[in-house]
């Protein structure tokens, strides 16, 4: 719905001044601009084609082929349940199934609460841990039935938010480089320095 | 049964709990491979690394020293980029190493980004692993503060830059012009090779090497143990050791580091530290041997040795290091539409026999699935599979019938189009029958 705030339009110059090209930062600074508000606004990504001197279409031509950037309001916790091959193997659509229920709702849909929205993922990288889902990209590997129901309950109430941020931030620990230590010489044509 | 009592190589501070600090890291011995590279010319660093055969882990198996040879001379920039977009179906080693010990892969990367004498790395993670970009960022904090990276480190007067990229979820930036080009803030479509070989016309059309996570993770112990010794591990063609992610219908699932060409894959499905033998004593139908995109394998292939050099022949790859079981319970119809569709919607679009074709391929496997195919759609699937690649497809020596070697052929830009056929395929191949039933009866006879 806005612009990016004052805080993220300083973290975006720094991460744009970490590649040889600002077109480069565009995705990090589209996951900046869906921590900022969940998800990725009309305004956000004009503000971010200012940033990176593109045209707004440009933005959303890159936004739109990945499928973390959601362009819609989601749901404050987004529970991503994998049914790819290993975890098909071991209930995974049974588990996406039981999701369904214990929400009430089908994937792509976000409950009228607005806590929840499920998708049926590809592989979330857990397959020697299946079944297996994801909430806002954290994982919960193994998981029953039961313990879907107690997690769910659990984020309702508002517990367990040390383990699941809101839905938009991927890191809660960013890279930091103290300006004394960036050498900067991406760029440059010039071989390093190498005895 | 031949499993190796070799020790771990990658996974020795995996069960420590704080190597992703640098404490952690440097009370294990953690940047003693780095000194001892700073000391060497960087030459002397490749031929360590070519003499080791250290076979690249990403899905290609191409040696990681014969890459790094590649990058013409003299030019500059040049850019070091680390594959960790991890998203084969079935595939799940580079995750923990990222997670568990994320300064080994950093340390990796600074000897080899010395030995090509990169300009600036960059590590894309894949968007949905939020822990190994939080550990990353902790341990590349953590170097960067001590001198380990950024300028003149450990006062060699060298100097690199190492930035950390977050991916957004896209299976196809895997590929790594794809990667590229993402890392460029483009759509993750991959480039024409020839001529965009990465070596060569790469991140800005400068010469690039990347490098998966696994393959960088193992430098560290060359480099300290020397190229010979990791070489004299496993065989002469299949050295070394090697991250296998073992999952599906086995009694313990998990990512095992296991010794190439010694070890085969019945002692990954059956040995007590491996596999354990099938879950609830149940037979084996069919097992996928390097991620999804491989042609299937069938129980009479069990006893080939984890060895790229006899897996290719036989019909398949060992591709991305993971291996998913499928017992007699599975259906294989739906087992190979599930992949079906997974291509299908990873598809970048960019050729047209891919983006049409395998969006074809599954809604035909899904009808099939549901119980509405028809006969004709056998045809018809082998049919559009061949307008992606050409047959004869790779599959393996069954019932007096000889192998047909891996790899496939393509019409497309990049190997994603043939790998929706590889489930077809192999379904198709071995289980016909069962492809019958759910037409004639109108469904899945395993319900
Ligand atoms: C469709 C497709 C997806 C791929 N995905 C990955 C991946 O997720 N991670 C990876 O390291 N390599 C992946 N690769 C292989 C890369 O293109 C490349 O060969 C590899 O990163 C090189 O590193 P290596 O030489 O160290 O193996 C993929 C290839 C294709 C064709
Ligand atoms: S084969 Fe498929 S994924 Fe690969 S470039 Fe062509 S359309 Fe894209
Ligand atoms: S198949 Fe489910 S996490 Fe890989």
């Amino acid at each position: 719905m806005s612009r990016l705030n004052p805080g993220n339009v300083e973290l975006a110059r720094t991460i744009i001044s970490r590649y040889p090209r600002p077109r480069s930062a565009l995705i990090p600074l589209l996951h900046v601009a869906q921590e900022q508000e969940g998800w990725v606004s009309p305004e956000a990504m004009a503000h971010i084609a200012e940033l990176v001197d593109l045209a707004p279409a440009e933005v959303l031509g890159t936004a739109s082929f990945y499928g973390m950037f959601k362009r819609e309001p989601v749901g404050r916790y987004v529970v991503s349940v994998c049914t790819n091959i290993s975890c098909l193997l071991l209930g995974g659509e049974e588990l996406l199934e039981h999701c369904e229920r214990t929400l009430g709702i089908k994937p792509g849909a976000t409950t009228s609460d607005g806590m929840f929205t499920l998708e049926d993922v590809e592989c979330i990288a857990a397959c020697t841990d299946a079944p297996c889902l994801q909430v806002n990209y954290r994982y919960f590997l193994r998981i029953s039935h039961d313990e879907v129901d107690a997690l769910v309950d659990d984020l309702r109430a508002g517990r367990r938010t040390d383990e699941v941020p809101p839905h938009g931030t991927l890191t809660r620990i960013r890279q930091d480089i103290r300006p004394e230590r960036w050498v900067g010489r991406g760029a440059e044509g010039l071989p390093p320095e190498i005895r | 049964m031949a499993v190796s009592d070799r020790s771990p190589i990658v996974t020795t501070r995996f069960e420590r709990g704080d190597a992703h600090t640098l404490e952690g890291y440097l009370a294990t011995g953690g940047y003693a491979a780095l000194r001892k590279a700073l000391a060497m010319t960087p030459d002397e660093v490749i031929e360590q690394v070519k003499a080791a055969n250290l076979q690249g882990r990403g899905g290609a198996g191409f040696p990681a020293g014969a890459k790094w040879s590649f990058l013409p001379k003299d030019v500059f920039p040049r850019y070091f980029v680390v594959n960790g977009d991890e998203s084969e179906p079935g595939t799940c080693k580079d995750r923990p190493l990222m997670e568990r010990d994320p300064h080994q892969l950093i340390e990796g990367l600074l000897i080899s980004c010395y030995a090509v004498r990169a300009s600036q790395a960059f590590i894309y993670v894949r968007g949905e692993m939020a822990l190994a970009q939080e550990r990353l960022a902790i341990a590349l904090n953590g170097a960067y503060a001590a001198g380990y990276i950024g300028k003149d480190i450990l006062g060699s007067g060298w100097s690199l830059d190492v930035v950390l990229h977050w991916g957004a979820g896209a299976y196809i930036v895997g590929e790594e012009t794809a990667l590229i080009e993402s890392l460029e803030g483009q759509r993750g479509m991959p480039r024409l090779k020839p001529p965009y070989f990465p070596a060569a016309k790469g991140l800005y059309m400068q010469p690039t090497v990347v490098n998966n996570v696994e393959t960088l993770s193992y430098i560290p112990w060359v480099l300290q143990h020397g190229g010979e010794a990791y070489a004299a591990i496993g065989t002469e063609k299949a050295t070394g050791l090697r991250l296998f992610a073992l999952s599906g219908h086995v009694r313990r699932p998990g990512v095992y580091e296991v010794e190439m060409g010694t070890t085969t894959f019945r002692d990954l499905v059956e040995a007590p530290v491996y596999g354990g033998g099938m879950r609830h004593g149940n037979k084996l139908k069919a097992f996928v041997p390097g991620g999804a995109s491989a042609p299937w394998f069938y129980p009479e292939q069990l006893d080939l040795p984890l060895d790229s050099s006899v897996v290719g022949p036989a019909g398949s790859m060992l591709g991305s290091g993971a291996v998913v079981i499928m017992d007699e319970t599975t259906c294989a119809v739906r087992a190979a539409w599930r992949l079906v569709r997974f291509f299908a919607h990873e598809s970048c679009g960019k050729c047209t026999p891919c983006r049409e074709g395998a969006s074809w391929i599954e809604k035909i496997m899904r009808r099939i699935e549901k119980g509405t195919g028809r006969e004709e759609d056998l045809d018809l699937l082998l049919d559009v599979g061949d307008n992606i690649s050409p047959g004869p497809f790779p599959r393996p020596a069954v019932d007096g019938e000889e192998a047909v070697p891996f790899p496939y052929k393509q019409t497309t830009i990049c190997p994603l189009g043939p790998s929706t056929v590889s489930p077809v395929h192999s379904s198709i191949f071995r289980f016909r029958d069962e492809y019958r039933i759910h037409i004639k009866e109108g469904g899945c006879p395993y319900g």
